[in-house]
C-alpha cells in the first residue's frame, strides 16, 4: 500500500504543474501585470512610474513564461511563472499583492469554514442516508412516492432561495437566531445553527435521491434475499447488510469531498457573514490578486488529489476484495 | 421470532413526547430574551455604535489609504492638522491639531518674501508654516512602550521574540508620547518612500520642493539592500533631510511648495498629511512582523478620538475610544436650520460621545438591511432591493419614508454627493471629437437626447439630480436654479422661484443633428447611418436594461448606438490609448474646490498619451488658459467670474454629456443623534451620539422570539410519522410474501 501511496503522490506532481500552468494562463489572459498594479494602487492619480515600480518590486516586470533575454535555463526560471509557482510545491504561499501573508490568512479563515462545513457534511450525510433507507424500506408505497416527489422538489430549488428563505423565516419572522455574523469559540454555535440548517435542508433532496438509488440497487441483490430468507428483520437487513454493501458507491462520492470541506462554501459564507475560505478566492479574483488565486487553486488541487487517494484507500476498508497495488 | 412489546414502544414514545414538551416549555419561558442578537448580551446597554462594511479596507497606512471604505477607519484614527467643520456649508476648513488654518506666505526665486497679493508669475514658492497644539498624545501602542530605564521594549525584536504574538494586543506593554511637529514631517517624507507607492506622490512631487529628488535618494538606498536583507532594513527617514519640509521647532513645521497652489490647504485635511511617529515605522519594520500581518496597513497609530483595537477584516473591526485623546467639543454653530433639526443640542459638549465602534463584515445587502430593521445596525444605506420598502415618493416627486419606517422611528437623511457621473466623448475621435462647430452640434444633440432625468427616475429611484456642468453642489462655483441652467441642453420654465428645468425637445436635438451634417441620423455626404460606439464595462443582467435604455435614447434622434461591453482592464487600456469614442465615467471630489473638477477637462491632463485624469482628452486653449488663472486664485468675485466663464465654455463644447450628481439617502434609528451628511469630512464619527437604553428597549420589542411555529412543525412531523409507523408495524408483522 505504501508503494501505491508513493506512486500516486508522484503522479500528483505533473498534475499540479499542469493545474498551475492552466491557472497562470487563464489569469493572465484576463489580467495583465499592469492591470494588477492599477488595481492595487487604486484608480485615482496613478502614474505610469508607480505602476512600473510596483511590478518590479513584485517580480511582475519579467516575461510570463519564457525570457528570451536570459541565457540557458534562466530563460525558463527568470519568468513570472517559474518564480511564482515553484515555491508552492513546498507550501510556501508567500504574500498577497497587498503584502499580507497568505498562509496566515488561510490559517485564520480555515476554522470558520470547517465549523460550518463539517456539521453540514456530517448531519447531512446521516440524515440523507437515514431518509434514503427509510424510503427504501417503504419502497413502492405512498411514502416512497411522496419521498421521491419531495426530493425532486427540494432539488429543484436554488441554494440561494434556501438561504434567503431561511434567513427570512427563521431569523426575520421568528427571531430565533442571528441573520448573519460570526464569533469565535462556543459563541459560534448560535451563528452556525441557521447556515447548517440551510445547508442540510438544501442538500436533502439530492442526497436522498442519490442514496435511495444506491440502496434500491443493492436491495434487489441475492444476498438480501438470502438474509430475508434467514428470517432477519427488515431493519437488520437494511442497516447491517444493505448499508455495508452500499458503502463503495457512497464512499466514492463522500470521501473525495472531505478534504474539500476545508475550502469552504462561497455563497453560504457570503450571506451568513462567515469569515471562511469560501470567499477568499473569489475576493482575490475580484482584486486581481494572482498570489492568492494561485495559492488557493494549488491548495484545492492538492486537497482534491488527497481526497481521491483517501477514496481509494477507504475501498480497502469496506471491501476486503479490493487490493491496492 | 421475537416481536417488540407494543406497550413498551408506546410508553417510550410518550416519554419522548413529554420530554419534547418540557423542552418547548423551557424555550417559551425564555421569551423575554433576544435570541437573534448577533452581539453578546453584555453589550446591550453599552455605548457602542454598530455599523457594517462590505469591502475589506486594503490600506490603513495614511500614506497609501485613499478609498472611501478606508477613510471610514483612518479618518477616526489619524489627525491631520486641519478638518472640515461638521455642520457649516459651504464646507469650511478649521484647525484639528493645528492652532489655526495656515495662510501661506510667498517668496520669489531668490527666496525674498513677497506681499500676499503678489502676482502669480512672481511667486516662486508658497510657504506654509503649521503650528500644532502642544500636549496632544498618541494612542497607547507597543511601539512607545519603555522599561523603567526608558529603553524601548519592542523596537529591537527578533522573529523569535514574536513567538506567541499574533496580534497587537498580544504585546503586554504599551506606551504613548506627545505629538511633535517632526511626526508630520516624517509622514510627508513617507509619501516619497519607494516601497509605499503613495497615490498622491506624483501630484505632491510637482509641488513640494525636493520631493522628487528625495524619492530618488530613497530609491538608491533601497536598491542597495540585498535579497532577504530588505525585510531587516528600517529606513529612518529622519536621517534623510527633505529640502521642502522642515521642523521649525517642537510644535512647528514648514512646507515649501513650488509656485502657488491654494488647494494645498485642503490636502492638509486628509490622512495623507497626518502625523506618523518614527517609532511606529521602526516597530512594524522588524523581521517577522509582516508575516503576522503586523503592519501599519493593518494596525494604524494615531492621535484621533478612536484607535483600532481589533482588525479582523474577515469578520469585524473594532475601534475603541482613545484614552489619550486631546479633547474637542461639539460645534457651537452650524448652517441655518441645523438648530431646528436638533443638530446643535450637544453644542459645546466634549467629543467623542461614543465609546466603542464595531464594524461587522456584511457582504450581502439583504442580511445588512434586515439587521438594520431589527435594530442591530444603527444606520444604513438603501439598496435598490429595499428602496420601495423604505421610501415613498410623493406626487410632487419628494422622497419620504414609508409608514412602516416611520412606525419604527427611523429617520431619513438625504444629501447630494460632491460627485459627477457623466458620459464622455473622446475629443480626439474624428466623428464626435474636436472643437469644430459640426462636432460640437453633434455632441449637443446627443446631450439633449440622452435624458438623464429619466435615467435617474428609472434606474436610481430618483436618487440624483441632473448635472448642468461639471461642478456638483457644495463646490465653489456651483449654481442651482435658473442661473445654473445649461442653456444648450435645458431651459428654465416658469418664474425664478417656482420654475423648473426642462430638457430641450427632441426636435431641437434633431435640428442640431441636421446642422451637424447628419439629418435623420445619416451622414449628409455618404448617406450612411451614423453609428456611435460606446465602450462600457459590465454586461450582466442589470447592465442590459441600462444598455437597452441608452440605445433607445440614441434612437430618438435616429442614431444607432453600438455598445462595446468589456471588462474594466480592457476599458482602461482603451482609455489610455484614446481609442474609445464614448464612455461612462465619474469623479468624487477630493476637496470642495472647482479645480478638483476642472482639472478633469484640462488639456495637459489628457488621459491618452499623458496618463492624466482628463479622460475625454478635451483641449480648449481658452479653457486651459482660464484654468491656469483660476487654479492659483484665492476665492473671491474674480475667481467666481472665471469659474462661470469656464463652465460656460464646457457647456457649449459639451465634451461630456453632463450626467448626474447622485443623491445619498441614508436611514438611521431614533437612538442615533447628530447625523448630518458631510461629503468632505471623514472624521464624523466623533460627533455622533447614541441612546443605548432606547436601543436596547426597541431591540427587545422588535425581536421577541416566536416559538409556536416550531411547536406546530414538531406536531406536524409527529403526525406525519404516525402513518409511517403504522405501515412499518404492518410490514413487520406481516407473515406472507408481498
Amino acid at each position: 500500500m505504501l508503494a501505491y501511496i508513493v506512486r500516486r503522490s508522484l503522479y500528483a506532481i505533473p498534475i499540479l504543474i499542469g493545474v498551475n500552468l492552466l491557472t497562470f494562463w487563464l489569469f493572465f489572459v484576463v489580467n495583465s501585470p499592469d492591470d494588477m498594479a492599477r488595481m492595487q494602487l487604486g484608480q485615482k492619480r496613478v502614474t505610469p512610474e508607480a505602476i512600473e515600480k510596483w511590478k518590479a518590486e513584485r517580480g511582475y516586470d519579467k516575461p510570463l513564461l519564457f525570457n528570451s533575454e536570459a541565457p540557458g535555463l534562466a530563460s525558463l526560471t527568470h519568468t513570472i511563472f517559474f518564480e511564482k509557482s515553484v515555491r508552492l510545491f513546498v507550501f510556501d504561499f508567500g504574500s498577497a499583492d497587498d503584502g499580507r501573508d497568505i498562509a496566515h490568512d488561510i490559517q485564520q479563515r480555515m476554522f470558520p469554514s470547517l465549523a460550518l462545513a463539517i456539521p453540514v457534511f456530517l448531519v447531512g450525510l446521516l440524515l440523507n442516508i437515514s431518509i434514503a433507507l427509510i424510503i427504501a424500506f417503504f419502497r413502492a408505497t405512498y411514502i416512497d412516492h411522496m419521498g421521491v416527489i419531495l426530493s425532486v422538489m427540494l432539488m429543484s430549488i436554488s441554494a440561494l432561495f434556501y438561504i434567503i428563505g431561511g434567513q427570512f423565516l427563521v431569523s426575520k419572522l421568528l427571531h430565533l437566531v442571528p441573520i448573519s455574523g460570526y464569533e469565535g469559540g462556543w459563541s459560534a454555535i448560535k451563528f452556525l445553527i441557521l447556515p447548517v440548517l440551510v445547508g442540510v435542508v438544501g442538500g436533502i433532496g439530492a442526497g436522498t435521491r442519490w442514496y435511495r438509488t444506491i440502496f434500491l440497487e443493492e436491495i434487489n441483490k441475492d444476498y438480501v434475499r438470502t438474509a430475508r430468507a434467514k428470517g432477519l428483520a427488515e431493519r437488520v437487513v437494511l442497516f447491517k447488510h444493505v448499508l455495508k454493501n452500499a458503502m463503495i458507491p457512497i464512499l466514492t462520492g463522500v470521501v473525495v469531498t472531505i478534504p474539500l470541506l476545508f475550502m469552504g462554501s462561497l455563497i453560504t459564507e457570503s450571506f451568513f457573514g462567515i469569515p471562511g475560505l469560501g470567499s477568499y478566492t473569489i475576493d482575490a479574483i475580484r482584486a486581481q490578486d494572482f498570489a492568492i488565486v494561485r495559492s488557493m487553486v494549488f491548495l484545492g488541487s492538492v486537497l482534491y488529489i488527497l481526497g481521491l487517494l483517501l477514496t481509494d484507500l477507504s475501498y480497502t476498508l469496506v471491501d476486503p476484495r479490493v487490493r491496492l497495488s | 421470532m421475537v416481536y417488540p412489546d407494543r406497550n413498551k414502544t408506546t410508553r417510550s414514545s410518550i416519554q419522548w413526547l413529554a420530554l419534547f414538551a418540557v423542552l418547548l416549555f423551557l424555550l417559551t419561558a425564555c421569551g423575554d430574551d433576544i435570541w437573534n442578537s448577533p452581539y453578546p448580551a453584555a453589550e446591550a446597554q453599552q455605548n457602542i455604535f454598530y455599523s457594517a462594511f462590505s469591502l475589506r479596507p486594503k490600506h490603513l497606512d495614511p500614506a497609501r489609504s485613499y478609498s472611501s471604505n478606508e477613510v471610514v477607519f483612518t479618518g477616526q484614527i489619524y489627525e491631520p492638522p486641519l478638518q472640515y467643520h461638521y455642520l457649516k456649508r459651504p464646507y469650511t476648513l478649521i484647525p484639528l491639531t493645528a492652532t489655526e488654518v495656515p495662510r501661506p506666505y510667498f517668496e520669489d526665486s531668490q527666496g525674498r518674501r513677497l506681499p500676499s497679493d503678489a502676482p502669480t508669475e512672481q511667486i516662486a514658492y508658497s510657504v506654509y508654516e503649521i503650528h500644532i497644539q502642544p500636549g496632544i498624545r498618541y494612542q497607547p501602542h507597543p511601539a512607545f512602550a519603555r522599561d523603567a530605564s526608558g529603553q524601548a521594549l519592542y523596537l529591537e525584536l527578533t522573529a523569535r521574540d514574536l513567538a506567541g504574538i499574533d496580534q497587537l494586543s498580544d504585546f503586554p506593554q504599551t506606551g504613548s508620547r506627545e505629538l511633535v511637529a517632526a511626526d508630520y514631517v516624517y509622514q510627508i517624507k513617507r509619501l516619497a518612500h519607494p516601497k509605499l507607492h503613495s497615490p498622491i506622490y506624483g501630484l505632491m512631487a510637482e509641488y513640494i520642493v525636493g520631493l522628487r529628488d528625495y524619492a530618488r535618494t530613497l530609491s538608491e538606498v533601497v536598491k542597495g539592500w540585498k535579497g532577504d536583507d530588505q525585510a531587516r532594513h528600517f529606513l529612518n527617514l529622519h536621517d534623510y533631510p527633505l529640502a521642502g519640509v522642515e521642523v521649525v521647532d517642537r510644535y512647528t513645521y514648514r512646507i515649501r511648495l513650488q509656485g502657488r497652489y491654494p488647494q494645498f490647504v485642503y490636502w492638509l485635511a486628509m490622512p495623507f498629511f497626518a502625523p506618523l511617529p518614527v517609532e511606529a515605522d521602526r516597530f512594524y519594520s522588524q523581521p517577522g512582523m509582516q508575516a503576522k500581518n503586523l503592519t501599519l496597513d493593518w494596525y494604524p497609530v494615531g492621535t484621533g478620538p478612536y484607535m483600532l483595537t481589533v482588525n479582523n477584516p474577515n469578520r469585524k473591526m473594532v475601534m475603541m475610544r482613545n484614552p489619550h485623546f486631546h479633547g474637542e467639543s461639539y460645534p457651537q454653530e452650524g448652517e441655518s436650520g441645523d438648530e431646528a433639526k436638533g443638530l446643535l443640542k450637544d453644542a459645546g459638549r466634549p467629543l467623542p460621545f461614543i465609546d466603542k465602534v464595531i464594524f461587522s463584515l456584511e457582504k450581502e445587502d439583504i442580511p445588512t438591511w434586515n439587521k438594520f430593521l431589527q435594530g442591530y445596525y444603527d444606520a444604513s444605506g438603501i439598496s435598490s432591493d429595499s428602496f420601495d420598502q423604505a421610501i415613498q415618493v410623493s406626487g410632487q416627486g419628494e422622497a419620504g419614508l414609508t409608514d412602516a419606517m416611520r412606525a419604527k422611528g427611523i429617520h431619513l437623511s438625504t444629501g447630494v454627493a460632491a460627485s459627477t457621473y457623466y458620459m464622455g466623448f473622446n475629443m480626439r475621435d474624428p466623428v464626435v471629437g474636436g472643437l469644430s462647430e459640426k462636432a460640437r452640434k453633434l455632441r449637443q444633440a446627443i446631450s439633449i437626447a440622452v435624458d438623464y432625468d429619466e435615467f435617474i427616475s428609472i434606474f436610481l429611484n430618483g436618487r440624483g439630480i441632473p448635472a448642468q456642468g461639471p461642478l456638483p453642489p457644495g463646490i465653489t462655483g456651483y449654481q442651482g436654479g435658473r442661473a445654473g441652467v445649461n442653456p444648450y441642453v435645458y431651459e428654465w420654465v416658469g418664474d425664478e422661484k417656482n420654475g423648473k428645468l426642462k430638457r430641450k425637445s427632441i426636435t431641437e436635438a434633431k435640428r442640431l443633428l441636421a446642422e451637424a451634417g447628419y439629418p435623420e441620423g445619416r451622414d449628409i455626404v455618404t448617406g450612411k447611418p451614423l453609428i456611435i460606439h460606446l465602450d462600457a464595462t459590465g454586461g450582466g443582467p442589470d447592465d442590459k436594461a441600462r444598455f437597452d435604455w441608452l440605445r433607445k435614447q440614441f434612437a430618438k434622434i435616429d442614431l444607432q448606438l453600438d455598445i462595446r461591453s468589456t471588462d474594466y482592464n480592457r476599458f482602461q487600456e482603451k482609455m489610455l490609448k484614446g481609442t474609445a469614442q464614448l464612455f461612462q465615467w465619474g469623479w468624487n471630489a477630493d476637496y470642495p474646490d472647482p479645480e478638483n473638477f476642472f482639472f478633469l477637462l484640462y488639456g495637459p491632463n489628457a488621459k491618452a498619451g499623458k496618463n492624466g485624469e482628463n479622460a475625454a482628452n478635451y483641449e480648449n486653449p481658452e479653457f486651459d488658459r482660464l484654468f491656469g488663472q483660476m487654479k492659483n486664485m484665492p476665492n473671491g468675485p474674480r475667481r467666481l467670474k472665471l469659474i462661470r466663464q469656464m463652465v460656460e465654455i464646457v457647456q457649449r463644447d459639451a465634451p461630456w454629456i453632463w450626467g448626474l450628481h447622485p443623491k445619498k439617502f441614508s436611514l438611521y434609528h431614533a437612538w442615533l443623534h447628530n447625523v448630518k451628511p458631510n461629503d468632505m469630512a471623514n472624521n464624523t464619527l466623533k460627533y455622533k451620539r447614541i441612546d443605548p437604553r432606547l436601543r436596547a428597549q426597541k431591540r427587545r420589542e422588535w425581536n421577541r422570539p416566536v416559538i409556536w411555529p416550531l411547536v406546530l412543525t414538531a406536531v406536524l412531523l409527529v403526525l406525519a410519522f404516525i402513518p409511517a409507523l403504522m405501515l412499518y408495524r404492518r410490514k413487520l408483522h406481516s407473515r406472507g410474501l408481498h
